[in-house]
């Protein structure tokens, strides 16, 4: 075999040109970033919750209960309300009596009694739920894929797959996961999946008499809520950790963890 | 080849090739990386529509006007106008064939949900006009004297 010196320099130099090309001008493109390349527009759902407004009345941790089969009496919720309560002694007090699923009758908290209102420095309710984050870390240690984010940005648990490990409850730093009792697979709030894909709000949102909690579509610009998210101060949860939640909070204290 | 090599060689493959086989009927076939990656996507396409199929339980106010045309009326220029129906009778489902009542809870608790007094002058809480469950006609249900769709302190 002979090889003359063009010959071998022009093999050389195609080579490193193919070589060069990068592995993703190969690539097929997902229809959600040929939707992001075009333009065309999408859904991301966001939640954004008012402390300003929430009175700890409870009725969205019963009607999120009951519309999305939770058993009712187990110690476990997708969404629950915290009451904190701080002192002028700079301690805070927090309590979530059955996630606040009945409401706060009692000023005493976890059976404590506050000596003095007159001590009270501030008093807020704060309700909690899953966060959706961009990242996250429940769905990255799945170990058989039973976890997974949604196009529109919503994180379920497929039930059929799920096989209880519990690894997802451990990662998830806002603590919404749980065990669900009957059927036995982790479970987590799904932003009333069945609601929004049909065009209505979740089950907490119809229930909230106050107006405390709203749901919205991030990217669509003339979404009322997502106007308040860019136009207004709004906080989140545990931003250090990465997660990128879309759960937006108006009125958030630095007690709140 | 000697065969006491071969020999274990074609068991792993046996093996290989059963666990193949197992994978492809076991695993349902709308199962990989639906969406940006494999890291957040990877998972059973299915699921998304189980998911928007669950069964919806609460219809919301609008749904209740056809047939308790009166209660909706009164509800909703009261001062009890933003509270949804079903908070206080549980969701409707298919109501009313199914369940054919709704829950009606007379209980002190439904109320002082909103109206127990708390010390929290600083709360949204302390907007809504409050009584002390303790003191306020203890023994009675608060029905027996407010009016739980249309709460009037004129009228008595
Ligand atoms: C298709 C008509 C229809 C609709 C819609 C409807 N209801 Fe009813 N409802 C009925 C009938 C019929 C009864 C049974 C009346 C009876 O037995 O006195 C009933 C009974 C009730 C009762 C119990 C009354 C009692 O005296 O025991 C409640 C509470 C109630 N409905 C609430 C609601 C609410 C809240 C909604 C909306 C979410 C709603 N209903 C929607 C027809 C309807
Ligand atoms: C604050 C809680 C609350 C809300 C909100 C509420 N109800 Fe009621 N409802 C009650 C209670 C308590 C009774 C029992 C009244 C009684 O026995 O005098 C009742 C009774 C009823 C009854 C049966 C008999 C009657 O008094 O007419 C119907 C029907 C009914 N409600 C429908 C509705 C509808 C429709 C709405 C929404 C517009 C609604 N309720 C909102 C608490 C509530
Ligand atoms: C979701 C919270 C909530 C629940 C539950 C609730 N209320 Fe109210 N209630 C309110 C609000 C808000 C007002 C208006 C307060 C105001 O304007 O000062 C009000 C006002 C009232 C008033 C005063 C009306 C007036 O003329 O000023 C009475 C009496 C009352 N409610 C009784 C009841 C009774 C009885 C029940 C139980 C069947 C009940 N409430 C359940 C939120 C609630
Ligand atoms: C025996 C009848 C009776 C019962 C039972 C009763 N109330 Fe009243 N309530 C009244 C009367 C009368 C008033 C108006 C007089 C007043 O201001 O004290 C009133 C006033 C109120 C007010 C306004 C308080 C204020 O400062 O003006 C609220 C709120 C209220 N009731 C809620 C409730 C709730 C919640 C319950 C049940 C836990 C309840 N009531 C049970 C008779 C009753």
């Amino acid at each position: 075999m002979s090889c003359s010196r063009r010959k071998l320099l022009k093999s050389a130099m195609t080579a490193t040109l193919a070589a060069s090309l990068p592995i993703s001008a190969f690539r097929f493109l997902s229809p959600a970033e040929c939707r992001a390349a075009t333009g065309t527009e999408g859904t991301r759902w966001v939640f954004l919750i008012d402390t300003n407004k929430c009175v700890g009345c409870g009725f969205c941790v019963k009607a999120c209960k009951k519309e999305n089969e939770i058993p009712y009496d187990a110690p476990v919720t997708r969404t629950w309300v915290e009451r904190y309560v701080v002192t002028e002694d700079r301690k805070t007090h927090i309590d979530s009596p059955m996630g606040g699923r009945d409401g706060f009758i009692d000023p005493k908290i976890r059976g404590e009694e506050l000596v003095d209102p007159e001590n009270i420095a501030k008093t807020f309710f704060v309700p909690k739920l899953c966060n959706q984050c961009d990242n996250p870390p429940c769905v990255q240690v799945c170990p058989v894929g039973a976890t997974y984010q949604t196009g529109d940005g919503v994180t379920l648990v497929d039930r059929e797959w799920c096989i209880g490990c519990g690894y997802c409850i451990m990662a998830c730093p806002y603590g919404v996961r749980f065990f669900h009792p009957v059927h036995r697979v982790a479970d987590k709030c799904t932003f009333c999946y069945h609601l929004i894909s049909k065009g209505r709000q979740t089950a907490c949102v119809d229930a909230c008499p106050f107006g405390a909690r709203r749901i919205g579509n991030l990217l669509d610009q003339d979404d009322p809520v997502t106007r308040i998210i860019m136009t207004e101060r709004v906080a989140v949860l545990k931003d250090e950790y990465g997660t990128k939640p879309q759960a937006f909070y108006l009125g958030l204290d630095r007690n709140v963890r | 080849m000697k065969n006491h090599v071969l020999r274990p060689l074609w068991i792993v493959l046996a093996v290989i090739i059963l666990i193949l086989t197992a994978r492809h009927f076991m695993v349902p076939n709308n199962f990989g990386v639906h969406g940006e990656g494999f890291t957040y996507n990877f998972h059973r396409l299915s699921n998304v529509e189980e998911w928007r199929n669950f069964k919806v339980k609460y219809q919301g106010r609008e749904y209740c006007r056809d047939c308790h045309d009166a209660n909706v009326e009164s509800s909703a220029g009261s001062k009890h106008g933003a509270i949804q129906c079903e908070n206080c009778h549980g969701p409707a489902i298919d109501h009313p064939d199914d369940p054919e009542t709704l829950d009606i809870d007379t209980g002190r608790e439904l109320c002082l949900r909103c109206h127990a007094a708390l010390p929290y002058p600083d709360n949204p809480r302390a907007r809504i006009i409050s009584i002390d469950g303790d003191l306020h006609n203890p023994d009675t249900d608060c029905i027996e004297c407010h009016d739980p769709h249309n709460p009037d302190l004129e009228e008595g």
